[in-house]
C-alpha cells in the first residue's frame, strides 16, 4: 500500500496533545514520523500515512478540525518568489 | 571550466543524490542542498583571479554550481557597495553601508538567482524554464529567458503591483495570473512541475538557483577589502537569500579568502508577514505559518521553506529578527531616499525600518560595522508611496509665480 506524506503543523492549542497516537486509534491509518521538530508552543510533523485512501482523508479532515495545520510533503515547501 | 558541484545533499539526514533537477530527499523530505569540491574551488579562487575577473557575479565562477558556458549574462551582480553616512547619523550607527541591489539587470537580487537557474536549466537541456513568483523573480526569469531565446512560463498572484506586471509582460513569456495567493501560486507550480518538464526556477531547480544569493555574501566581503562586517540586516521571505548571504561568507573562509567572520546577521519581516520574525520574538526556532497582508508583495511569503534555517542561523551568528508595520515600511523607503539617494521597493523598506528597531532596541551597538541588503528598485512598487511624497509646487511660467509658491512653502519670502 502506498504511503502518504503530509506536514502537520501544530499550534500552542495543540502541541500537548498526542494527536498522533489518537489518529492512529481512531483511524485505520499507520502513522511513521519521518521528521519532525516540537517545543512548547510550537512544532511540526513530517509524517507518512498508510492505509485506504478515504480512511487518510478522514484522518486528515479529523486533524483540521483539531486545528491543525496539513500540507502535503511530497510537494515541497513554498519557496521565495 | 565546468562546475564544482559535487552532490546533492539533504540538509536534514545528509544523504547524498546524483547532480540533478530535484529538490527534495525523498527519504526524510529535507531540502537538497549543493555540495562543493572545496579543495579545487580554493585552487581556482584566489583573491587575484576573483580580482581580475569580470565586474558581475561571473567573478565567482568556481563558487557556482553551473558550468558557465551556459551563462546568459545580462550584467548581474558585482552591485555598489556604498557608505550611507547620512542614514547612519539619522539612525545612530557610525558605520553603514548599503548593499545596493537595485541596479541588476532587473532591479532585484533575483538576478543573482536566476542567472544561476537559467544556467542549470541550459546544462541539464530544458527547454522551457518557469517560475511561481511574487513579481521580482517574474521579471527576471522573463528577461533571462528573452536573453537565451528559451519558452518561458511565469505564474504571479492576480493582485501584484503593475509595474511588475509590466515588468515580466515586456519580454514577452507566456505570463499567467492566478487567482489566489501567492503561496496557492506556488502549489499550483509544484504540481504542474510534476506534469510538464520544464524547469521551474524555485522548484525543481531550485538546489541551484539558491546558491545565487551567496554572491551577496562574496561581494561584501570583498568589497569591504577582504574582510566582513560586525552586523548585516537583510530581508527575509523564504529566509533563503538571508541564508545564502552567511553560506557565502563562511565558504570564503573556508577556503582562506578571509579570516574566520563574526558576522551578526539579523532578518527583517513585514509585521503583515512575520512568520520568522514572530518565531524569534518567541524565541523558537518552529515558526506558524501566516496569512500575509502587507505591502510587501515580495516579502509575502507566510510558509517560509528557509524559516527554520533563517532561525537557527540567527542563534548561530548572535543575530536576531525584526518586524516593520506597513507606516514604518514607507517611512524606511523615504528615508533611505531622502539621505542616500537610493529608491527602494518595499522590501527595501522593510530593512531600513527594521534596522531602525533593531538600533533603537540597542540590539545592533552604535559602533557595530554594519550592512543593509536593499534588494529591488523602487520603481516596481511606486503605489507604496505615490501618495506620500511631497506634491509638485504648481505655478505659472513666470518668476514670481516661483518665488511666491516657494515663498509659501518655507513660510518665508524669498529673495531673488
Amino acid at each position: 500500500m502506498p504511503e502518504r506524506h503530509v506536514r502537520l503543523t501544530f499550534g500552542a492549542e495543540q502541541v500537548r496533545e498526542p494527536l498522533v497516537y489518537q489518529m492512529g486509534h481512531q483511524f485505520k491509518v499507520v502513522t511513521s514520523i519521518r521528521m519532525a521538530s516540537i517545543d512548547r508552543s510550537v512544532g511540526w510533523v513530517i509524517l507518512g500515512l498508510e492505509g485506504d485512501e478515504d480512511e487518510i482523508n478522514r484522518a486528515l479532515d479529523w486533524a483540521r478540525a483539531k486545528g491543525v495545520r496539513v500540507d502535503d510533503a511530497t510537494l515541497g515547501d513554498v519557496v521565495e518568489g | 571550466m565546468s562546475s564544482f558541484n559535487r552532490a546533492l545533499k539533504c540538509r536534514e539526514c545528509g544523504r547524498e543524490y546524483a547532480i540533478a533537477p530535484i529538490f527534495s530527499c525523498e527519504f526524510c523530505f529535507g531540502p537538497l542542498e549543493v555540495a562543493y569540491d572545496y579543495d579545487a574551488i580554493r585552487e581556482a579562487a584566489t583573491r587575484d583571479i576573483i580580482e581580475s575577473g569580470p565586474n558581475t557575479l561571473w567573478r565567482y565562477a568556481p563558487f557556482l554550481p553551473c558550468d558557465p558556458a551556459y551563462k546568459v549574462d545580462l550584467g548581474t551582480g558585482f552591485t555598489p557597495l556604498l557608505r550611507a553616512d547620512r542614514l547612519a547619523k539619522a539612525i545612530g550607527l557610525d558605520t553603514l553601508w548599503i548593499k545596493n541591489d537595485t541596479v541588476n539587470p532587473t532591479w532585484s537580487f533575483k538576478d543573482r538567482v536566476v542567472s544561476v537557474a537559467i544556467a542549470k536549466a541550459r546544462e541539464f537541456g530544458f527547454d522551457a524554464i518557469a517560475c511561481a513568483s511574487t513579481g521580482n523573480l517574474a521579471n527576471s526569469v522573463a528577461a533571462h529567458a528573452a536573453g537565451a531565446g528559451m519558452e518561458c512560463f511565469v505564474f504571479i498572484p492576480d493582485d501584484l503591483e503593475r509595474g511588475k506586471v509590466v515588468g515580466s509582460a515586456i519580454y514577452d513569456p507566456h505570463l499567467v495570473t492566478v487567482r489566489g495567493s501567492y503561496d496557492d501560486v506556488n502549489r499550483l507550480c509544484t504540481e504542474l512541475s510534476m506534469q510538464f518538464n520544464w524547469a521551474f526556477v524555485n522548484i525543481n531547480v531550485r538546489p541551484y538557483y539558491a546558491e545565487g544569493s551567496r554572491s551577496l555574501g562574496y561581494e561584501i566581503a570583498e568589497q569591504l577589502g577582504w574582510r566582513t562586517p560586525d552586523h548585516i540586516v537583510a530581508p527575509m521571505a523564504s529566509g533563503s537569500m538571508f541564508t545564502k548571504i552567511w553560506k557565502g561568507i563562511k565558504e570564503f573562509h573556508h577556503v582562506g579568502l578571509i579570516d574566520e567572520p563574526h558576522t551578526r546577521m539579523s532578518g527583517a519581516q513585514a509585521t503583515g508577514c512575520s512568520p520568522i520574525s514572530t518565531a524569534f520574538a518567541n524565541d523558537t526556532l518552529n515558526f506558524i505559518p501566516q496569512k500575509p497582508n502587507t505591502i510587501a508583495k515580495s516579502l509575502a511569503i507566510g510558509n517560509p521553506a528557509d524559516g527554520y534555517y533563517a532561525l537557527k542561523q540567527m542563534e548561530e551568528t548572535g543575530g536576531g529578527a525584526e518586524m516593520a508595520t506597513d507606516e514604518e515600511i514607507v517611512a524606511g523607503i523615504k528615508l533611505l531616499a531622502e539621505t542616500e539617494g537610493i529608491f527602494a521597493e518595499t522590501a527595501g523598506g522593510v530593512t531600513i525600518a527594521c534596522l531602525k528597531r533593531l538600533v533603537a532596541s540597542g540590539f545592533i551597538k552604535r559602533g557595530e560595522e554594519t550592512v543593509a541588503i536593499i534588494s529591488g528598485g523602487g520603481l516596481k512598487t511606486i503605489e507604496a508611496v505615490a501618495d506620500e511624497v511631497t506634491e509638485p509646487l504648481h505655478i505659472q511660467p513666470t518668476v514670481n509665480s516661483f518665488t511666491e509658491a516657494l515663498s509659501a512653502r518655507r513660510g518665508a519670502p524669498v529673495s531673488v
